[in-house]
């Protein structure tokens, strides 16, 4: 347990302020703070390191849309939260795996979340399958698709970058990669 | 319109890339055309999660970045509750083992109908419920026939049964013993009975109600002198905690009582009494109460019928001050506590064995 006593933990109001500001050092200082409450819960629940790392990352990630979201309120400890949290996702895991075996051992107090975890969960799976989605898209929509949607690139960049000769034939392109896109997207 | 267009169209007006007579134009479509109004919302949603799923990669990278710092072995060793391989036997494999387990049980229950072990073979069961009915019987016409007889034969003076039972024990080998005053209050004559069963007649030498101490002494010719008491009177005051026992006669057999000192006072803080965690019985009154080496550290007086468990013992210093204010010319016989302890070194059981000649059975008669 020394390992917790060693990194610095920071403060609650610290660590929302540095999210909304997209800061990477309180980002980092979040993270290893609370990483070995969460690797003790999970190890000691039948779980090892890497499933501690995926629950761990999804809490942070919960964490991080609701503040950025701004309806994080501090009306809990962001300790309480995030174990919570991860407590939660953990117990569902187990279940899913069959390997849960009818009690769990606690090493802080927690809070109700299920309702977070249900929406975070929903979301997700959005997520995942618009990621399917575009690996299955294929080049060079996708990248067009990563380009002008994801990273903001102008129609300018686009086309210089693939070689149209007028930006109508770009513009085009991107239409019917964005047609493509929305069907796989829909279909799954 | 071609659907290319509008869709240019509209991220230029989601974009705020418009002119503002080219917005009011846009607006007025959309309002006129719900179809136009939907594709703007659900090309509205769609590229933001477009755009959710790029900040998602660069978090989870970032995080994952963050992650590769951590010295993950060495915490997970620190963090870790080695339980021991019995627990992670049973929390890897509690399934398996629980069907192995059931699978067990049916085996041995299928073999045990098989071999008919499951029905009862003996006749001689029901035989012997016989028999005790017919004993039953045979008790209530016994019965019915002494009550009978019982009403023909007036009354010849009062009938003598023991009223009261208590505990004492000898104090020397030469027949005086110590009970509770409560037990021979009112008596008309109080006989001690040993291990044996062998019953004597004594005299109340002394009493003392304050600490509830009576002092016997055996005074029938069939007494022989029991010897020197094992045991040895304390005087210093005895320790919370303290491991202690008593011997008493709470029924016709000698019973073996053990328990603990919970408190250096008694009932409502009386300082003259033990406060003891010991189970005891009415008639257990009397009994010495013995400290791990064999020490008399008091006289058993009762329990309190609130608090289960609690019972009160007096401690022995009060009745060495009652044995000291004996008058003189009351004794015929000289009172001379032993100082020497030959049970200290003893097991239980052994000390026991030795103790069970020098605590008696008082029983007291009164009309």
């Amino acid at each position: 347990m020394n390992n917790q006593l060693n990194v610095e933990i920071p403060s609650d109001s610290e660590v929302i302020i540095g999210i909304l500001n997209n800061s990477d050092s309180v980002l980092k200082k979040l993270y290893l703070g609370y990483f070995p409450m969460i690797l003790q819960l999970v190890v000691n629940n039948n779980g090892d390191e890497d499933e501690a790392k995926d629950i761990y990352q999804e809490a942070i990630i919960v964490l991080y849309n609701k503040v950025k979201r701004g309806d994080f309120e501090l009306s809990s400890k962001l300790k309480t939260y995030i174990y919570s949290i991860c407590r939660r996702l953990w117990l569902k895991r187990l279940k899913q795996l069959n390997r849960y075996g009818g009690d769990i051992k606690d090493f802080q107090e927690y809070l109700p979340v299920e309702d977070e975890v249900e929406k975070h969960e929903e979301r997700d799976m959005q997520l995942n399958k618009m990621g399917d989605a575009l690996k299955l898209l294929g080049e060079p929509c996708k990248t067009i698709m990563e380009d002008f949607y994801m990273h903001n690139r102008s129609m300018q960049d686009i086309c210089e970058r693939f070689g149209y000769t007028n930006a109508d034939n770009a513009k085009t392109q991107k239409y019917k990669c964005l047609q493509r896109l929305k069907k796989l997207f829909f279909q799954q | 319109m071609k659907d290319n267009q509008l869709l240019e169209m509209i991220e230029r007006y989601l974009n705020g890339e418009m002119t503002v007579e080219e917005s009011a134009q846009f607006d007025a479509l959309r309002k006129k055309d719900a179809t136009i109004d939907a594709k703007i919302a659900e090309h509205k949603e769609f590229t933001a999660l477009l755009k959710q799923y790029n900040e998602r990669l660069s978090l989870q990278s970032r995080l994952d970045e963050i992650h590769d710092e951590i010295d993950v072995h060495t915490l997970k060793d620190d963090l870790m509750a080695h339980p021991s391989w019995i627990v992670q036997l049973w929390r890897h494999h509690h399934s398996k083992i629980s069907v192995a387990a059931s699978v067990a049980i049916f085996a041995a229950l299928i073999v045990l109908f098989f071999t008919g072990n499951l029905t009862n073979p003996d006749p001689m069961f029901k035989k012997l419920s016989k028999e005790v009915k017919l004993v039953k019987d045979q008790q209530t016409q016994l019965g019915q026939q002494q009550s009978t007889i019982i009403k023909n034969i007036r009354p010849t003076g009062p009938s003598i049964s023991e009223k009261f039972r208590g505990t004492g024990f000898a104090l020397t080998g030469n027949g005086y013993i110590v009970t509770n005053y409560h037990v021979i209050s009112g008596a008309d004559s109080v006989y001690v009975q040993n291990a044996a069963g062998e019953s004597f007649h004594t005299k109340v030498v002394y009493t003392e109600p304050q600490y509830d101490v009576a002092i016997l002494q055996i005074n029938d010719p069939a007494f022989k002198n029991l010897g020197t008491v094992p045991y040895r009177f304390k005087k210093a005051k005895s320790d919370l905690g303290e491991t202690v026992y008593t011997l008493g006669y709470p029924g016709d057999e000698i019973k073996f009582g053990p328990g603990s000192l919970t408190a250096a006072t008694g009932f409502k803080g009386d300082t003259t009494e033990y406060e003891l965690f010991i189970p005891v019985n009415p008639g257990n009154s009397g009994g010495p109460l013995l400290d791990d080496k064999g020490n008399v550290i008091g006289v058993i007086t009762g329990k309190q019928t609130q608090t289960s468990g609690a019972a009160f013992a007096v401690k022995s210093n009060y009745l060495l001050k009652a044995i000291q204010s004996i008058p003189a010319d009351s004794l015929n016989k000289s009172l001379i506590l032993n100082t020497k302890n030959s049970l200290a070194k003893l097991s239980r059981t052994q000390q026991v064995e030795k103790l069970r000649t020098y605590v008696f059975m008082v029983k007291v008669y009164n009309q």
